[in-house]
């Protein structure tokens, strides 16, 4: 038995949001029926503000499927179109509480459709059908792999197929998978992702905290403000990052730990691996 | 809430009889069964009867049966032992709808330079014999068959190929661990070479499994030890366990035609009034088939969904689909019978057992149409009360869909 999360379980039991929008703005159908997990998003969009107004789902998938589409509508209903492509699919799965390894291709899913949607609205080809299809069990293209893999760090062949389920059919594919992956490793993360050591070490002081700055306000604060807590950057002195932490149970010990274990984690994964999160305790 | 448990071919509830039996073999009957002494002596003579109890479930004599720990040992030393023996011979022929442990052990010897046919079966799930009968060859070390299905419950014709083997001079094995105790057994007139079976499928607890070798029949052991079972399975007895595996034979000879009649009929109840739903289909032969299983595909859902619903109001059952196993694709065993996928993702094992009553038959029959109906509401592929004809989501764009083709 999958160990989910209560929120998985939450949004799978209580779905939010299904169904398909009144006026169609945008409509994004990804994976398929034989694929085993198929997600039909419409949205309806305020074309004088841009702003999602509203956003309906349709899944045929597992429990996780099922979640992550629900997740993904609540996130992006009354978010800018801009704002909501911001997401990424740890976002989707972290609004979950996590999803097991195995199921992280579930968020991507969800990410994809509103790729998909937004595409679809703007009148324009979505990034996910670019490149070319290197798995053809699951339809999956070498941009897409290259994509996920980048913003997710993955680096071995299994991660690659828990997020994007390319190579988990006949496996012909993975020799492929693997020439991409070593690519990917050996060029660091480059452009938009932040990452490794090396990428880091050629940004300038003002560069990095300016992405430090964007991440928190970006990324991280979103998340926390999502269990109603907060974050605020106070100082950043070379690879510490001083913050200030507000949580519901602010007081208590074990929850601040776990909030700045979440914000290392995040700009590790954001900036730069190297980082160390210290709170800052005003006297 | 009350558990509704339709998931025998998993593993069963330990019979309150069995588990009786075996307690006093924990603490005042602890004795090793080798000792010389009087504790050992009173061991010896309850693990005699143990065996003779086993024994006569399956129709042959007490030492041509081993204890094992589990089905998957027991399927490991058939496998082993028949190619150890004949060293010369560097071919073995098996299905596509076995367990595991044969064809993990298959693909091991593969790399090691044996050559394996994989007998197909056809869209009910019965084995192709003339492919077997084709396969077979003066190399061929060793034939392993299912005798029923896990997934499905189809039966093979073992006694037949067994037949065919004992012709041709060919070692044959069947695991089976699903149909030991769901059907008659008597191995004293079948060709059978080796059978593997599991205690924790018929009320015994888990950790118990058996191998019967048939008198005269060259073999080799997998676990090397002592002299324990006549040294062809090293380390001292599980005493506690084979007691149980004992009584629960015991009960399993009592309760054979229970299975034949009230369990099947339960499960054919059960079967016809999910197919009233619409959009569902069997999967597995309905005649040549366990008397206990049923395997259904409600298409248009997936199989970790409707798990998880059922399993919120108290039923418990499997799943062949994808999601539910960690692997991105659905069950071998449908896909070696042609199931499409559009049914293979949304398959349900059904397994019932003596201990299901008719109540529970119905009350399944009233959770089950919810469950699917709600499920559906979600689907991007149904709309009001049936499939969406037209959707792009039916099938991938990929002509060369794997997957698909």
């Amino acid at each position: 038995m999958w160990e989910y999360t209560n929120q998985v379980m939450e949004h799978f039991e209580r779905p939010r949001n299904v169904g398909v929008v009144t006026r169609i703005d945008g409509e994004g159908q990804v994976g398929s029926l034989s694929c085993g997990d198929a997600l039909r998003l419409t949205i309806q969009v305020d074309r004088d503000n841009d702003i999602i107004e509203d956003a309906k789902f349709q899944t045929f998938g597992c429990a996780s499927a099922i979640a992550s589409s629900s997740a993904l509508t609540e996130m992006i209903k009354g978010r800018t179109v801009d704002h909501a492509l911001t997401l990424t699919n740890q976002d989707i799965a972290d609004y979950l509480g996590g999803l097991p390894r195995e199921k992280m291709h579930c968020s991507v899913l969800g990410q994809e459709a509103l790729e998909a949607a937004v595409a679809n609205y703007r009148g324009v080809k979505p990034k996910a059908a670019e490149g070319q299809v290197i798995c053809e069990c699951f339809g999956v293209t070498d941009v897409e792999i290259e994509r996920v893999a980048r913003t997710n760090r993955l680096t071995t062949l299994e991660e690659v197929t828990q997020f994007t389920k390319a190579g988990g059919g006949c496996g012909k594919c993975q020799e492929k998978l693997e020439e991409i992956l070593a690519r990917i490793l050996k060029k660091g993360t480059g452009k938009p992702a932040p990452g490794n050591g090396k990428s880091a070490g050629r940004m300038t002081t003002l560069k990095r905290i300016k992405l430090i700055e964007d991440s928190i306000a970006t990324q991280i604060a979103p998340a926390l403000m999502r269990d109603g807590g907060d974050i605020e950057l106070v100082d950043v002195n070379g690879q510490e990052v001083y913050v200030t932490l507000k949580g519901t149970c602010a007081s208590c010990p074990s929850s601040k730990r776990t909030l700045a274990d979440f914000v290392t984690e995040r700009l590790r994964t954001l900036v730069d691996p190297e980082i160390v999160v210290k709170e800052y305790r005003p006297e | 809430m009350r558990t509704i448990y339709f998931d025998n071919n998993a593993t069963t509830a330990v019979d309150p009889q069995v588990l009786e039996a075996m307690l006093p073999f924990f603490q005042g009957l602890y004795g090793n069964p080798s000792s010389i002494h009087h504790k050992g002596g009173e061991v010896g003579a309850a693990l005699r009867l143990a065996r003779q109890q086993l024994a006569d479930l399956l129709g042959c004599v007490p030492a041509e049966i081993i204890y094992t720990s589990c089905g998957t040992e027991s399927d490991n030393t058939a496998m082993w032992s028949a190619l150890r023996t004949q060293p010369d011979k560097r071919h073995l022929i098996t299905s596509r709808v076995e367990h595991s442990a044969i064809i993990n052990n298959a693909a091991f010897l593969k790399r090691l330079g044996y050559r394996v046919t994989e007998v197909g079966v056809d869209r009910e799930g019965l084995l192709d014999l003339d492919q077997l009968r084709q396969a077979l060859s003066p190399d061929t070390a060793l034939v392993s068959l299912l005798w029923a299905n896990n997934e499905t419950g189809v039966l093979f014709p073992v006694e037949e190929v067994a037949q065919l083997c004992s012709e041709k001079g060919v070692v044959f094995h069947t695991d089976a661990v699903q149909a030991v105790g769901k059907i008659p057994i008597n191995l004293k007139n079948a060709k059978i070479d080796l059978l593997s079976l599991a205690g924790h499928k018929l009320r015994a607890p888990k950790g118990i499994g058996a191998l019967y070798i048939r008198k005269g029949l060259k073999f080799s052991p997998f676990m090397i030890g002592g002299h324990q079972e006549g040294g062809r399975r090293g380390g001292t007895e599980n005493v506690p366990y084979i007691i149980g595996l004992g009584v629960a034979a015991k009960l399993a000879v009592e309760r054979l035609p229970e299975e034949n009649t009230r369990v099947k009929a339960m499960r054919d109840r059960l079967e016809a009034g999910l197919l009233k739903i619409p959009f569902t289909r069997v999967n597995g032969h309905r005649e040549y088939r366990l008397p206990n299983t049923t395997n259904i595909s409600f298409e248009y859902i997936e199989g970790e969904s409707i798990l998880f619903h059922l399993s919120h109001a108290g039923i418990c059952a499997s799943s062949g689909s994808a999601c539910t196993s960690g692997s991105l694709e659905p069950s071998h065993v449908l896909r070696a019978m042609g199931v499409p996928f559009t049914a293979a993702h949304g398959s349900i094992r059904l397994s019932l057992g003596t201990t299901n009553t008719d109540d529970e038959v119905d009350e399944a029959l009233r959770i089950f149409p919810e469950v699917v109906s709600k499920l559906r509401e979600l689907s991007p592929f149904w709309k009001d009360d049936g499939p969406v004809q037209d959707s792009d989501m039916l099938t991938c764009e990929d002509n060369n869909c794997q997957v698909c083709n």
